[in-house]
């Protein structure tokens, strides 16, 4: 594993990855810093990022796309099969890396509160663990960027999809006002949601059994739940979106609660995406 | 030492490795024979752990590669048909690398390292991109990589394809090297290359084992017949008269005649062609006329490979080991 590790550390810092990916993020923190706490004289950096995460959906897709594609597209993938390490290992190390890469940037923009405390009242704690919690939101979204990656040969396309999927996470709190929360409507999008899963684990794993099993099972408890108690589907969709995205749940540290919920849910994100990887690596095997 | 046990791998519904079993020893070269999509490739994915069988065993010194993965790849250095190269970093940082992922550490990941380069003859080219050496020099670290950890077993899947004449020469020098050493296994679809360098050969056709012998073996076996072309001076007719007294002979045909002289071509299922032509020399000297050419066609190893990747039909593997 930390063969794997340093080797993507090398690699990040050898090309322009990791100065791109940091130059970003420090730039949009930075215009935030200077329009929130210089300009209009605020004291809560915290606002700076929730004003920053959406760099996300730039920065996490340039430092994941090529991370497991490039891999593939230069049949590199067959050395780390031969090699003595597990996919495990494979997928810890570049994503330990990756996390190095990201830490970096984060560890400069730690210093802004304190430079900020030397000229007023900041209130730290609030900084910080909004900064810790803006650092899981990113580590869990590279997760995300990794599962993508790991789909595909073509970095484009891995990069595409991730800042479609960051987007679409970061804006799903907005589009919950519009989408339909009756019962109805909930119901039949959660019943092509589940055809989605099927197709999903169809394309994962190749395995019709299981993908249909899973398909169906999760359409026909759709379908039975519909069926028994309706009304349960009331809001349901519009709950589930703002339930799941990850952007919402930073604004709690901003507002001043360290939330562990949230904090548990960016980890589960995380090492769900993490196991995810590590099996569609594993499929390839299996193809 | 490896140890293949009814190897088969389905991609989808294509059969790409049809039961395929055999024990390879230590200490040869062993020669994978096969035209190209017969199977090769796979094969040799699946003993190094890269790709999944459908249904089968690969025992690397007793460790399955599957379910001690970890054990079984240390014996092996494998190089894929396409070298796994990363082309921005150098020979030496990506050795290093390989070396490290393979459990080497500090002094002896750089003796080690030194040590393959010196063997596979790119020191001069370490510090240079990958990106920029040839595609022999490639060859080479791909090579490199796989001799690192001092693994027992050496797979390399077509070494010496899309090299030039000399790079090729280069390789299976390096390869012969390799082999007094190491266990060498490695694929090729060039007859004459596997004949030269190995001590048994393996060929696959369709995805099946259908031979596994020494190249000697495989030649006295062979399963084309025998040719003797003889030009001599005889009318046809009286030709065939003269040999109709030989019975070894299974077929006789004569060429149009071009003049003064008659061209025969004899055939025969016995393997002792030079008792035939003895035979056949014997006669023309009874019946006074005389051989001005008489020419032997031995069977080569060609025709077995053509016999046997051509026709598909021999469904049991001769000379197959027990595995």
């Amino acid at each position: 594993m930390t063969a794997v590790f340093k080797h993507e550390l090398r690699m990040y810092f050898q090309s322009l990855t990791a100065y791109v990916f940091g130059a970003f993020l420090l730039v949009i923190v930075g215009i935030g810093a200077m329009l929130y706490n210089l300009q209009a004289a605020v004291s809560n950096f915290e606002y700076v990022l929730s004003f920053a995460s959406i760099i996300y959906a730039i920065i996490v897709p340039i430092l994941t796309m090529r991370v497991i594609a490039e891999e593939r597209r230069q049949k590199t993938d067959q050395l780390l099969y031969s090699l003595p390490i597990s996919t495990l290992q494979v997928i810890l190390g570049k994503y330990l890396a990756l996390l190095t890469v990201f830490a970096i940037p984060l560890c400069i923009i730690s210093v802004y509160p304190v430079i900020f405390a030397q000229y007023g009242d900041v209130y730290l704690p609030t900084s910080y663990g909004s900064i810790i919690a803006f650092f899981l939101m990113g580590a869990a979204l590279i997760a995300v960027g990794v599962f993508i990656s790991s789909l595909t040969d073509n970095q484009g396309f891995a990069a595409g999809v991730c800042v479609a999927v960051i987007l679409f996470n970061y804006f799903s709190v907005t589009l919950s006002e519009y989408v339909s929360s009756t019962a109805n409507g909930s119901a039949l999008t959660l019943f092509v949601l589940a055809a989605g899963v099927g197709l999903l684990i169809h394309y994962l794993t190749r395995n019709d059994t299981l993908a249909c099993a899973v398909g169906f099972t999760l359409m026909a408890v759709v379908v039975l739940a519909y069926f028994v108690n309706g009304s349960m589907f009331e809001g349901l969709l519009p709950e589930i979106m703002t339930t799941l995205s990850l952007f919402e749940r930073l604004d709690v540290f901003v507002n001043g609660v360290f939330d562990l919920t949230a904090v548990t849910y960016y980890l589960s994100v995380a090492v769900f995406f993490l196991f995810l990887s590590v099996q569609s690596l594993e499929k390839r095997r299996y193809n | 030492m490896i140890s293949v046990q009814h190897l088969t791998k389905y991609y989808g519904s294509f059969l790409a490795v049809n039961d395929v079993s055999f024990e390879i020893d230590d200490g040869h070269v062993y020669g994978f024979l096969g035209p190209n999509g017969a199977g090769k490739s796979t094969t040799m994915n699946i003993m190094t752990g890269c790709l999944s069988a459908t249904s089968g065993h690969v025992l690397i010194d007793g460790h399955d590669i599957f379910e001690e993965p970890d054990k079984a790849k240390r014996l092996i250095g494998y190089l894929p048909e396409h070298p796994p190269l990363y082309l921005n970093e150098t020979p030496l940082e990506y050795l290093h690398f390989v070396g490290e992922a393979k459990g080497l550490h500090r002094e002896e990941l750089t003796r080690q390292v030194t040590q393959v380069m010196e063997k596979t003859g790119i020191t001069a080219m370490k510090n240079r991109r990958i990106s920029n050496l040839s595609k022999g020099y490639r060859q080479r670290v791909g090579i490199a990589q796989a001799l690192l950890g001092n693994p027992r077993v050496i797979i390399l899947d077509e070494p010496t394809v899309g090299l030039d004449p000399l790079q090729i020469i280069e390789i299976r020098d390096l390869i012969k090297e390799l082999g007094k050493t190491h266990t060498v296994v490695f694929s090729s679809h060039i007859l004459s290359e596997v004949q030269t360098i190995c001590d048994q050969i393996l060929m696959i056709s369709k995805g099946r084992l259908v031979a596994f012998d020494t190249p000697a073996n495989l030649e006295k076996r062979l399963l084309a017949p025998n040719e003797i072309r003889l030009t001599t001076d005889a009318a046809p007719d009286t030709l065939r008269h003269i040999l109709a007294s030989v019975t070894a002979i299974s077929q006789l045909t004569i060429e149009e005649n071009t003049g003064r002289w008659t061209v025969a071509h004899i055939r025969t299922d016995h393997q002792d062609i030079y008792e035939l032509s003895r035979t056949v020399y014997l006669a023309f000297a009874a019946s006074d006329c005389v051989i001005l050419e008489m020419a032997l066609k031995k069977g080569t190893l060609e025709d077995v490979f053509i016999e046997l990747t051509e026709s598909g039909a021999a469904a049991k593997p001769a000379g197959r080991k027990e595995a």
